[in-house]
């Protein structure tokens, strides 16, 4: 009954009269009307809401029990041990709190432990279930998903039968040598290697450029490259602008762990996937708007899945828009040597090697695992102009450093120019002849791809082969590929494509006659979608 | 005199009115209508329901208020670098001066000008400045200017880094040895994309090594093991794993200096330290632990594991069985994990029996989800370079998390294959392990007696491959300062680079971990002679 009685209140208006109703008891009963009636009233009847209200906060802060769902169900590769399996997710059931309930792990953690959901991973997963082999397994899945070159392996195999031993552990015995591979060493790389990489990063760029060793930090493969300029660029919940298509595995590499978010910024067809400084601006603004704080933009050249390059224009332009907005440009250019077209490719630090510009701002990525076709080596490279960026980079690459027998084995490969220049001349006709060849073959299939002159791969446009123009006609057709053609291809969604019916081929890792093959198996998928549309 | 009407609730008006008679002067205020006009969201405090929504409002305003202010705050400035030991010892930070002045000076520029120059993380920042301890100091003047007997006989010996030479002739024969580059490695295997958590030949061989070790008593499971490369990033992985940011983990000390940057670097996740004493021979006691976990709860922080080193680093001491198990039931009464590192599992050099959390696990039917053991090949196979860290872990979340986060940290797959065929060869592992106890234990047993002739006592200890010093006696004021100055006059004056107790977290000051495996046995008296002219000077000052 302490509720007042119901009035509207003009009624309440007309018949109020400064000597209404008076049951002095009510007074007792409610809270606070002393302070609130009394002087200060204003000011006390809100502050004391509020501070009720903050303590309320706080408390909720403070007793909040864990999170539910963090502690999912085991992923699916465990399956294999379904006895512990059932035991432990049973037991994840009881109430958490209870002293012997399960353990938990961070909530970080069971987000990342999840089966895989993008369709790139999966993909993936599948094809190592069930590889494709000429002679053993026939009706395997064929690899297009994975962007790996194999059409060198044989240059490189003679190279290592004739040096390995020698590299690395030195022509003059091994007690010289033990001491130059066992004990620790500089975890950003040693710099023999980096002077090595240099050497080899302007050789790759046509000479074009010099890079200079004491700007570069050694990683474990271009992907904690990324990531670690992630942390150094990037506090949590900040942000960075991606044009898409992009290579799926950003989403792990610049967010997983360091809580920084990518914003898309869609690029189209009738652009040929080329951004533009007006989207950028946009996504800019509205990232703003919404109270994130953009601190770069993250960019890949040639470009990862499309496979065109940045023209010089447009470096200019995003240099400008970077300044203008004062954030970072992260360029990846793992792709810089595996060029197959007659353009130029123009590395951003050509750019800055001209131009007086601000530098602090440039950090560009790059790795031996595309362009070397060494990805099991682990071997990533940034190089950076900003001095806080390299020192806090170097301190971090504890967690990601380089094997020293590696180290020491490429550090003569990468020297010996007379190697590297014929691979790399021998490469470049090799991946032209496969592309012209695999591209050629999904021409008479009446698919057609993006204008590309760089990577592993080709961006083909399968949107003739949709049921829907949706991203669920495309992962239907994706379906398809993967379990009628048995092709894994990566479709344009897991690369936050948005225009639906795109499609990442990887061809480097196919001899010329699985091309046929493929070609043919697509060509059955193709026939039936035909028919039904 | 206005406000007091303006927000009077819309019951309290009522009440209000029941006062009127007794309250006069009131009533001509009430009275004044004009007022009201002025007045904003009086209609709606003054209307039905004015006590509800005269609370509700100010509350919606002030949390949009919170609201705007999380969502506008400017970069949060990098939180103040942990106020390193050294700060206390004046001549230190000249150290470490020429590094530092000019990320410095580029900070304190207004970070808002468009066009200024880009700025990084604060955590990128805060990783920049609080880099600098004396472990850190001292193991760069290591390196700058290294002793060797002939080369430069006035150099710096180092007696900071837990790095093994004493077996290295053995390794770098079998490589001479063992020619199997070039012939035995396919191409397939060693340049294309392998799985990113390590081959499964390198676990089924690292398995085998591990209970070789340990001397048979365990057996591991290889499908346990997630390869990384070091043990450093296994341990950051499994800091990831098992703690969100703000979480806290419970580590005795003294314990390895590293472990501040490996579990909270970037993980954001908080180190509790929980002391222990010379008193007790710095062994760990639950009543420390459970005194630790109910203050950190009571400060709001959530405590998700405990971490402990065994054999200890830096003290050398090893857990015994009775304290694993009391060790599990703590964690399990707390409901938190157990992450064992037993890196020095191999180097043990005492008498004393090794007892790995693996061991315990295997014997009872425990609770296995919360133990996480790390270890790797830096240490007991003497090749740090190599770079090869293990997590073994019973969770089957965290393996599945830690698979997929080695795609930052996986291990060269030329590396690995030549790990494979060295651990495969049993007769010389065996060997190898024998060899450098023994080596061990000579270097320890005379490195401890020489220490004892200048009248410093070593904690007895029985894993590892340094001592922990008592240098009490010679710290010129019985305090982290005190200890910081003798570390100064060692490094600086004679010339020998080891680790002060407070770079450990230690609580007593003067302890000092001294690092003997990279010495060779003729070092020793050269060392003796170096502290001797410290230890002589301290005492007849005193």
């Amino acid at each position: 009954m302490t509720r007042p009685r119901p009035r509207t209140p003009e009624s309440e208006s007309e018949t109020r009269n400064p000597t209404g109703g008076g049951a002095t008891a009510m007074r007792l009963i409610v809270p606070l009307q002393g302070v609130v009636q009394g002087r200060g009233g204003l000011i006390l009847g809100s502050l004391i809401p509020c501070a009720l209200f903050y303590f309320f906060q706080l408390y909720l802060k403070r007793h909040r029990s864990p999170k539910p769902g963090s502690n999912p169900t085991s992923p699916s590769q465990s399956s294999s041990n379904l006895s512990d399996l059932q035991r432990s997710s049973s037991r994840s059931n009881l109430s958490s709190r209870g002293s012997i309930g399960p353990v938990q792990v961070s909530s970080r953690a069971s987000s990342i432990a999840k089966p895989n959901d993008s369709p790139y991973y999966i993909g993936l997963d599948r094809v190592s279930g069930d590889p494709y082999d000429r002679l053993d397994n026939p009706n395997g899945i064929i690899q297009l998903g994975l962007s790996e070159n194999r059409l060198c392996f044989d240059l490189i195999e003679k190279w290592l039968s004739e040096n390995t031993k020698d590299s690395v552990m030195g022509r003059d015995g091994a007690d010289l040598s033990i001491g130059g591979i066992a004990p620790y060493q500089p975890s950003d790389g040693l710099m023999e290697f980096k002077v090595a990489m240099a050497g080899f990063m302007s050789q790759v760029m046509g000479r074009a450029v010099s890079f200079d060793p004491s700007q570069m930090v050694l990683t474990a493969g271009a992907t904690p490259a990324l990531e670690i300029l992630c942390f150094c660029l990037a506090d949590p919940g900040n942000a960075f602008l991606v044009p898409t298509p992009y290579y799926p595995g950003f989403d792990r590499d610049m967010r997983w762990r360091t809580g920084v978010e990518l914003i898309p910024v869609h690029c189209r067809s009738t652009d040929n996937f080329i951004i533009s400084i007006t989207a950028l601006d946009q996504a800019f603004n509205q990232t703003r708007k919404r109270g994130i704080k953009v601190r770069g933009i993250l960019i890949s050249n040639p470009s990862n899945p499309v496979g065109n390059l940045l023209p010089r224009e447009t470096l200019y332009n995003l240099l400008d828009f970077a300044r203008e907005k004062n954030i970072h440009i992260v360029s990846d250019e793992i792709f810089a040597g595996s060029m197959y077209g007659s353009e130029e490719f123009v590395s951003m630090a050509e750019i800055l090697d001209m131009e007086d510009i601000d530098k602090n701002r440039i950090h560009i990525v790059y790795g031996l695992s595309k362009d070397l076709a060494l990805p099991g080596f682990r071997v990533g490279v940034i190089y950076s102009f900003n001095e806080s960026v390299l020192v806090a980079a170097k301190k971090l690459t504890r967690f990601s450093s380089i094997s020293a027998p590696t180290q020491r084995l490429l550090i003569s490969m990468v020297s010996d120019t007379r190697f590297i220049q014929e691979y790399i001349e021998t490469n470049k006709k090799r991946i032209r002849e496969m592309h012209d060849l695999f591209v050629e073959g999904l021409k008479q299939l009446g698919i057609k791809c993006a204008q590309s002159c760089a990577g592993l791969y080709c961006w083909a446009d399968m949107s003739g082969l949709i049921s829907f123009y949706s991203e669920k006609g495309e992962l239907e057709l994706w379906d398809k590929l993967l379990n009628i053609a048995k092709i894994n291809v990566t479709p344009g969604s897991a690369c936050h494509c948005i225009e639906p019916g795109w499609f990442r081929c990887c061809f480097t890792t196919l001899s010329q006659e699985d091309v046929v093959i493929v070609i043919e198996r697509i060509r059955k998928v193709a026939e039936t979608c035909k028919i039904s549309s | 005199m206005t406000r007091t009407r303006l927000f009077r609730s819309r019951s309290s008006e009522e009440k209000e009115e029941e006062q009127q008679q007794q309250h006069y002067s009131k009533h001509n205020i009430t009275t004044s209508t004009g007022m009201r006009v002025i007045v904003p969201l009086q209609g709606v405090v003054q209307g039905r329901g004015g006590l509800f929504l005269g609370s509700v409002i100010p509350c919606a305003l002030f949390y949009f208020f919170q609201l705007y202010l999380k969502r506008h705050r400017s970069q949060p400035n990098p939180p103040p670098p942990q106020p390193p030991p050294e700060n206390s010892g004046g001549q230190l930070a000249e150290v470490s001066v020429s590094v530092l002045p000019r990320s410095l000076s580029r900070v304190h520029l207004p970070p808002r000008s468009p066009g200024g120059p880009a700025y990084v993380s604060g955590r990128a920042n805060s990783i920049v400045k609080g880099g600098d301890s004396p472990h850190d100091i001292g193991l760069r003047k290591a390196l700058e200017d290294p002793y060797h007997q002939s080369g430069n006989p006035d150099g710096v010996i180092q007696l900071g880094l837990a790095e093994n030479k004493l077996s290295l002739d053995l390794v770098g024969e079998w490589l001479a040895k063992n020619a199997i580059f070039g012939e035995e490695l396919s191409i397939g295997g060693i340049a294309s994309y392998q799985p990113f958590d390590g081959l499964m030949e390198l676990k089924v061989a690292v398995a085998g090594f591990m209970s070789q070790v340990m001397k048979k008593s365990v057996f591991f499971n290889p499908s346990q093991i997630i390869l990384t490369a070091g043990a450093t990033p296994a341990i950051e992985m499994l800091s990831f794993c098992l703690a969100d940011t703000g979480n806290a983990f419970l580590v005795p000390t003294p314990y390895y200096p590293c472990f501040d940057r490996d579990v909270k670097w970037r993980t954001g996740v908080e180190i509790i330290p929980v002391p222990c004493r010379s008193a007790d021979n710095f062994s760990l006691s639950i009543t420390a632990l459970d005194r630790a976990f109910n203050q950190a709860k009571k400060r709001g922080t959530k405590v998700r594991g405990i971490i402990i080193s065994n054999p200890s680093n830096p003290v050398g001491s090893l857990l015994d069985r009775e304290t694993l198990y009391s060790l599990l039931d703590f964690a399990r009464e707390k409901n938190i994990h157990i992450v064992s590192n037993e890196l020095f599992a191999g180097s043990t050099h005492g008498n004393e029996e090794f007892v790995s959390m693996a061991e315990i696990i295997d014997l009872e039917d425990l609770d296995r989800n919360r133990v996480h053991i790390v270890y790797g090949l830096s240490k007991d196979l003497s090749l740090p370079g190599f770079r090869v860290g293990i997590i073994y872990s019973f969770n089957d979340n965290v393996l599945a998390a830690a698979k997929k986060l080695t795609r930052f940290s996986s291990i060269s797959a030329l590396s690995q294959r030549l790990l494979v065929f060295m651990l495969s060869d049993s007769n010389f592992i065996q060997q190898l392990i024998e060899i450098n106890r023994e080596r061990l234990r000579r270097m320890y047993i005379k490195f401890v007696a020489g220490l004892k002739q200048l009248e410093i006592e070593c904690i007895k200890s029985h894993g590892g491959f340094y001592c922990w010093a008592d240098m009490r006696g010679y710290i010129p004021s019985y305090s982290e300062k005190g200890e910081l100055e003798l570390w100064d006059k060692l490094l600086n004056i004679a010339k020998v680079n080891v680790t002060p107790g407070s770079c450990c977290h230690c609580i007593e000051p003067g302890w000092f971990r001294f690092c003997f495996t990279t010495l060779t046995e003729k070092d020793i008296p050269v060392v003796m002679d170096r502290i001797r002219k410290i230890t002589e000077t301290c005492k007849s000052h005193s």
